[in-house]
């Protein structure tokens, strides 16, 4: 496999045009950019066979997607923060009309203030849109991920959109070494689209999206959880697949590292996960036996698993990178309520950090771990700002 | 040519959720014979999507993509994308209300006419909000009574196919559901034609405009004898006035425009004292518009 150096956003662009995509529209935003001017560049090159809606808003981009995706096109966008808040009516429609549309997401805070740096709360904000959300570690990844998503968004126990996560600059702007598929190997893993129950037709003609009233409605939602509960099981499937053809594997739902024998746990989402792994690795020479549960993918949200690895362990840190105010942390809330009912729990402490793109380092990780294992012992606050100017507030 | 010439084929089938005397559906069905029911239609919230029934059912024959207020224009351009991927001349026509075309849809209206996006617009106008209880749209003409001008929208109306044709589409026109035949010959060259192509259908809203539903097509024929409504189609940025309006820039040949709005509840108001001044505005308007349809015309009818 050709082996060649490119940054996340150049990696969508390429797994863009390996699964051979034939509708995109999309609407620039920083940081997401330099992916639309990719594939832009892919069309008119001829590269890629498909035709690109320059669309004026990123409503209208995913509009555009779901009507090529109701007319039976594999289809694309991407966008970040405000782009992604300003599509959000589009959002829901996609998931609710289960529409397998793939978008990349380039993580970034929301305004005001105006910050152009990573955080996870554009994503965060659209968590119950019925939209499968993949979070990628590494470019390497971020294209695996590419391909996979449509695999996974395709299938027909499945039939959702999915939503590719990688952080703004830190990993869309980033650059690496990475394995790029063959076209061959990619065309095997993802065969063109086969006709589907949901493509509009004149031939058979139906109405789509049409009302549906109290008698009907809640079994379209039924409907919605039934394919995200089958989604999990369809994404270990197709991770497993993809090794198979690949080497590489990411552990479907979840990726663990060195949680075999680790008393605590630290939970992270996203490209800092190599700043947690390395966190780790320092705790372990200290003699704290300490893992990092990167949780790839959290529509479905990966309970049974999540439970099963931490019922092990004594404590478990959280570290978000959004704030639900008022809450404040949805992914300790979420990864609590995995653990909940499990007969053995371990003890779970959260940590809000890096908004806005505040640089968290490898000794802030090992510090959210000390302060897990410390509280468990004196019951201190469950949920801790790190890197808070004017010292550790907490609430 | 008569309506009775039209194909005997139904699209539209009876059974439908509309008003009596609807006249959206009545486009509806025009539409459908228009265009030999081979097309996709793409809906917008409004009146449309309640008279099409509740799921499973539908009474259209014609598959239809319903999506949400704002985006109709960037639905149908995402969905002719697809078709042409796939190699199938399907024609993909977006049915919206004036709301979804004049006010919230359109952002997404001028992107996919800018791009010439190679779609069929209409824009069915019952001059308000009709779905959520008659409220004032952009397209509401001033001096009408509705839920949220209840003293008559004090705005004149914005001129949507004039903002169309400003994208110098291929095709433009305005039609009315009380002359079928003007309308299904309007679908047919427009659906001739490769690009954006624009209608705007004036549609007689019984139910929001305060008339009897047996009167629709009156009250249709009544707005454009008098002027109040025009008939024209803008053919590569050429004005042309077609069916019954032709000639109605001479005055003396218009209806006096009382015989229009005495047939609507929406204007009873318009005849008491105190409110004069918007009839008087009204006329002025329509006056003004036949004025700037004339000079268009005797240059030769370019408008851009
Ligand atoms: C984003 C959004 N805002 C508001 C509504 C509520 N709404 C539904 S239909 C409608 C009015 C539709 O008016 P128009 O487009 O003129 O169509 P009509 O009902 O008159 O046929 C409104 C305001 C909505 N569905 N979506
Ligand atoms: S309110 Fe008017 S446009 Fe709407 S269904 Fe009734 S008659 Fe038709
Ligand atoms: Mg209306």
């Amino acid at each position: 496999m050709p082996r060649v150096v490119l940054s996340g956003n150049e990696a969508v662009a390429v797994g863009v045009k390996l699964s051979r995509v034939n509708v995109v529209a999309a609407y620039p935003i920083t940081p997401q950019t330099t992916i639309v001017e990719k594939i832009a560049d892919y069309v008119e090159q001829g590269e890629l066979k498909a035709r690109f809606i320059n669309v004026e808003s990123e409503h209208s981009a995913m509009a555009a997607c779901i009507g090529a995706a109701a007319g039976g096109a594999r289809c694309f966008t991407a966008t970040s923060s405000q782009g992604l808040l300003y599509m959000g009516e589009m959002v829901y429609w996609a998931g609710g009309a289960r529409l397998p549309i793939v978008m990349a997401v380039v993580n970034r805070a929301l305004a005001p203030p105006w910050s152009i740096w990573c955080d996870h709360n554009d994503a965060l904000s659209l968590r119950d849109a019925g939209w499968i959300q993949m979070w990628a570690e590494s470019v390497q990844e971020v294209l695996d991920m590419m391909v996979l998503a449509y695999k996974v968004a395709e299938n027909e126990r499945v039939l959702l959109p999915v939503m590719v996560n990688l952080d703004g600059f830190l990993l869309s702007h980033a650059y690496e070494p990475v394995e790029v598929p063959t076209q061959e190997t990619v065309d095997l893993f993802l065969p063109e689209k086969r006709p589907a129950p949901y493509w509009i037709d004149v031939v058979d003609p139906k109405s789509y999206g049409t009302i549906a009233s109290p008698d009907t409605y809640m079994e379209f939602r039924f409907k919605l959880q039934a394919a995200m509960d089958e989604a999990a099981r369809v994404i270990e499937e197709v991770d497993a697949e993809w090794s198979r053809m690949t080497g590489r594997s990411y552990g479907g739902l979840l990726e663990l590292y060195k949680c075999e024998d680790a008393e605590v746990g630290l939970v992270v989402v996203g490209s800092w996960a190599g700043d947690a792994k390395e966190a780790i690795d320092r705790l372990r020479e200290k003699g704290v036996r300490a893992g990092v549960i990167r949780l790839r993918v959290t529509r479905p949200f990966p309970s049974r698993s999540l439970a099963s690895v931490a019922e092990s362990m004594d404590a478990v840190a959280v570290v978000d990178r959004s704030l639900s105010p008022g809450l404040p942390s949805v992914l300790l809330s979420e990864v609590r309520n995995a653990l909940y009912d499990n007969g053995k729990k371990p003890y779970v402490k959260g940590f809000i950090a890096g908004l806005g793109g505040r640089d968290v380092t490898p000794l802030d990780f090992e510090a959210a771990v000390e302060s897990t294992l410390k509280a468990k012992e004196d019951g201190g606050s469950r949920v801790e700002w790190l890197g808070l100017k004017g010292g550790r507030d907490v609430c | 040519m008569s309506v009775k010439s039209l194909p005997k084929e139904e699209y539209w089938l009876p059974g439908h959720a509309a008003c009596s005397g609807c006249p959206a559906s009545l486009g509806l069905r025009m539409l459908g014979k228009a265009l030999g029911g081979r097309f996709a239609l793409v809906v917008p919230a409004g009146c449309t999507t309640v008279i099409q029934g509740t799921f499973p059912r539908t009474p259209s024959r014609v598959p239809i993509l319903n999506i949400a207020f704002a985006a109709s224009a960037a639905a149908a351009s995402g969905l002719k994308a697809a078709f042409e991927v796939r190699n199938l001349d399907v024609p993909v026509v977006v049915w919206a209300g004036d709301g979804g075309t004049v006010d919230i849809g359109l952002q997404a209206l001028s992107g996919a006419a800018e791009r010439g996006e190679d779609i069929l617009y209409i824009c069915y106008d019952n001059e308000a909000y009709q779905n959520t209880g008659i409220q004032r749209s952009g397209a509401t003409p001033i001096g009408a009574w509705t839920t949220t001008t209840p003293f008559g929208k004090r705005e004149r109306r914005k001129e949507a196919p004039l903002i169309v044709a400003a994208h110098r589409v291929p095709y433009v026109a305005t039609a009315s559901v009380a002359y079928p035949l003007d309308f299904v010959e309007k679908v047919k060259k427009a659906a001739s034609k490769r690009g954006f192509k624009y209608i705007h259908l004036h549609a007689p809203c019984p139910t929001g405009w305060r008339f009897p539903p047996s009167k629709t097509i009156e009250v249709g024929k009544a707005a454009v004898e008098t002027g109040m409504w025009v008939l024209y189609e803008v053919e590569n940025g050429l004005l042309k006035l077609t069916g019954r309006s032709t000639g109605l820039w001479d005055p003396a040949k218009r209806k006096p425009l009382e015989d229009y709005l005495k047939l609507q509840g929406r204007f009873a108001h318009l005849f008491k004292p105190e409110n004069r001044w918007m009839l008087e505005e009204l006329k002025k308007h329509v006056d003004e518009n036949w004025s700037r349809i004339r000079a268009t015309l005797e240059r030769g009818g370019r408008l851009f």
